[in-house]
């Protein structure tokens, strides 16, 4: 036994599994030294975890283990792992795992008188000596209970195995079946104190969730909710996701939205990097389009982007994106752009996220996208899918990773999303449909865009082969006019315009004319005027003469009279 | 069992009972169990049966080859089909039923012996 690790009083020494999730969960591993019950129902992966169990610690952490069987041979058990790609044969050879299965059937033995298995624990000492075996297995040990008849015996004997055990030193995992209010069927939960997990698979409107949960663990803090967890070509993989809090850095950095026009309309710079982004809006009205150019963008930048479809098969998105101008492909053949489409039924909601959580993961995109997360609801409740969102925001955050999430909403409540994941949301974009005078027309605004100064603007929203345009609605006596009446309002109005300039060109030309007319009768009256003047100044003369005459005539006459003046 | 049954026995079955005890040690039950057999062997078998007693303490590999679990365990290895019987052997009829040295029929009928045997 590893005496060593009984010197530290404080901390119980723990065997890690190198199962994804489960040694945080149990925050390191299983109990050093000591037998693990795993138990739960046929099929919930009981074998599979005690398995890579052993595997992994002959390969990661160089303590080779015994695996015995109950159940299933050697053959059988090669082959289910092979398609983890463990290669149980190889490790064998190396004598780095021991299969042993116990094979015993009860209608070919008899029983007459006492005995004990020791069989058991000779086959048991021997696997764990030729392999120096740190980790040892026995899967479903409850066989023991239908092999053999005499149950006293077998209780008294797996009582001695798991003292036994204990005093090896090994770090055990027994499995066993789960039986009606009981962990396991014959009650070995009893024997075995220090650490018991129960595996589950629960069904929820046809949709099966497999969870975990650790029942007990003697001696050390642990994870007590149940964990949702996934069997994939890793083998199992538990998700602990727990509510991270509010930790989340808030980076300053902005990134493009894909869209010029929009960025503008985002205090100039566009999404804040790692915030959550919420597109919503009524059916067709270009939600996934907006989500595929921040896509776009995002690759351009050469960052990766992670798009999960839950309506549209990858394909799809490609072929549709073409037809705005968008070549998708491209990014997904560099790689740098991956799909997962899924229908929101295939799992459950926790399920969902699990498989999110591993690909985010695995892929370390800088970009998420979940068009739409309305279908979500397919697979769960409102407000589950609003925990599952919060879940993933928090944990999309904490690792500064965009998020774009698209919603449908119904045509009613453009500003109540179905799913009240408003208050999750940093930017929330809506789009709308303007329906008036026979036409539909798409309008886009931002109903709220945290720590950015942002456009209150209804700006209409334009798809075509050229990509998105957004374009000013026409805003007037008239109301907001979109579409066609907006061209038409606009075409009413230059037609105003040109009216105008007429009518004003018409009047300077009427005061020109006027003064020209003005200044024509000034010239005749001048004219006349001459004529007038030089009329009256002959006859003044004349007259002036005629004084003259007049004044020579008297003065003449005068003389002739020569009177005395 | 009348002598014409245990005639027609001994015309189809081979003239040797090879029988092999497991033993892991010599514990008391270990010891009692080959007492027993002994006792059987010359009472019932009149020792046309050769008794192989293997501690699994001195050869552990073959617990695994042989696929013993419980100790002591009795297998006939001949005559065939090869038959387990655990525990100490100290029920008589038990032992002769499970070797089928003695057809069912007054003792207790629980034991039948499997006719699907492998």
């Amino acid at each position: 036994m590893d005496k060593a690790c009984t010197h530290e009083p404080q901390q119980l020494p723990k065997c890690l599994t190198g199962i994804q999730g489960l040694d945080e969960v149990t925050n390191g591993g299983l109990p050093k030294g000591r037998t693990a019950l795993v138990c739960g129902s046929a099929g919930c992966g009981k074998t599979l975890l005690a398995m890579q169990f052993l595997v992994n610690g002959a390969t990661i952490y160089d303590e080779p283990g015994v695996f015995m069987s109950f159940e299933e041979n050697e053959k059988e058990l090669e082959e289910n792992v092979a398609s983890l790609g463990i290669d149980l044969k190889e490790l064998v050879a190396e004598k780095k795992i021991s299969l042993d299965y116990v094979y015993f059937d009860k209608n070919e033995i008899s029983e007459t008188g006492e005995y004990d298995l020791d069989g058991l624990f000779v086959r048991l000492e021997y696997a764990i000596k030729t392999t120096g075996a740190k980790r040892v297995v026995l899967d479903t040990i409850e066989a023991l209970f239908s092999g053999l008849s005499n149950e006293s015996i077998v209780r008294a004997e797996l009582r001695r195995l798991f003292r036994w055990l204990k005093d090896r030193g090994v770090t055990a995992i027994v499995t066993g079946e789960k039986g009606a209010g009981t962990f396991t069927r014959h009650g070995i939960e009893e024997y075995v104190s220090d650490c018991v997990i129960l595996l589950d698979n629960l069904v929820h409107d046809q949709i099966s969730t497999r969870r975990m949960r650790i029942i007990k663990y003697r001696g050390s803090s642990h994870g007590t909710n149940e964990y949702p967890f996934l069997i994939d070509e890793d083998g199992i993989c538990i998700m602990p996701i727990t509510s991270v809090g509010l930790t989340a850095l808030a980076p300053t950095e902005r990134i493009s939205t894909g869209v010029e026009r929009l960025d503008i309309m985002l205090g100039g710079k566009g999404y804040y990097n790692g915030s959550s982004i919420l597109i919503s809006g009524t059916a067709g009205t270009g939600k996934s389009t907006l989500a595929a150019y921040a896509a776009d963008a995002a690759c351009r930048r050469g960052e990766r982007c992670l798009y999960f479809a839950f309506e549209e098969s990858d394909h799809q998105i490609i072929r549709n994106m073409k037809s705005v101008g968008l070549d998708l492909k491209q990014w997904q053949e560099q790689g740098l752009l991956r799909f997962v489409a899924s229908r929101p039924t295939l799992l459950g909601l926790e399920m969902h996220l699990v498989r999110m959580y591993k690909l985010v993961n695995e892929f370390k995109p800088r970009l998420v996208i979940l068009d739409p997360i309305s279908n979500l609801t397919a697979s769960g409740e409102t407000g589950e899918v609003k925990i599952m969102l919060t879940r993933l925001l928090d944990f999309l955050k904490l690792q500064g990773i965009t998020a774009i999430f698209t919603n449908l909403s119904s045509p009613n409540q453009t500003e109540t999303t179905e799913l009240q994941t408003s208050s999750l949301i940093d930017t929330w974009i809506a789009l709308r449909d303007i329906e008036m005078n026979g036409e539909r027309n798409r309008g886009l605004y931002i109903l709220k865009s945290r720590g950015m100064a942002h456009s209150n603007q209804i700006r209409e929203f334009i798809l075509s082969d050229q990509g998105i345009d957004l374009v000013d609605v026409y805003t007037g006596t008239e109301g907001i006019l979109t579409g066609s009446a907006r061209f038409d309002q606009e075409g009413k109005d230059a037609a105003q315009r040109l009216l105008v300039q007429q009518e004003i060109e018409r009047k300077q030309r009427e005061v020109d004319r006027k003064r020209a007319k003005m200044e024509a009768e000034i010239a005749s009256l001048q004219l006349a005027f001459d004529a007038d003047e030089e009329e009256l100044k002959k006859l003044i003369a004349e007259e002036a003469a005629q004084l003259g005459a007049l004044a020579k005539a008297q003065k003449d006459i005068a003389a002739l009279r020569k009177g005395d003046k | 069992m009348s002598e014409d049954e245990m005639l027609d026995k001994e015309t189809t079955e081979p003239e040797v009972w090879l029988l092999r005890l497991y033993i892991a040690g010599q514990t008391p039950k270990s010891v009692r169990a080959i007492a027993n057999l002994r006792k059987i062997c010359e009472t019932h078998l009149e020792n046309r049966c050769q008794i192989e007693v293997v501690d699994l303490m001195e050869h552990p590999e073959i617990g695994r080859t042989d696929q013993i679990l419980a100790i002591p365990t009795l297998v006939r290895r001949l005559p065939e089909p090869i038959t387990k019987i655990i525990g100490d052997l100290s029920n008589t009829e038990r032992v002769l039923v499970g070797l089928d040295i003695i057809q069912i029929g007054g003792v207790d009928g629980n034991d039948a012996t499997d006719p699907i045997r492998k």
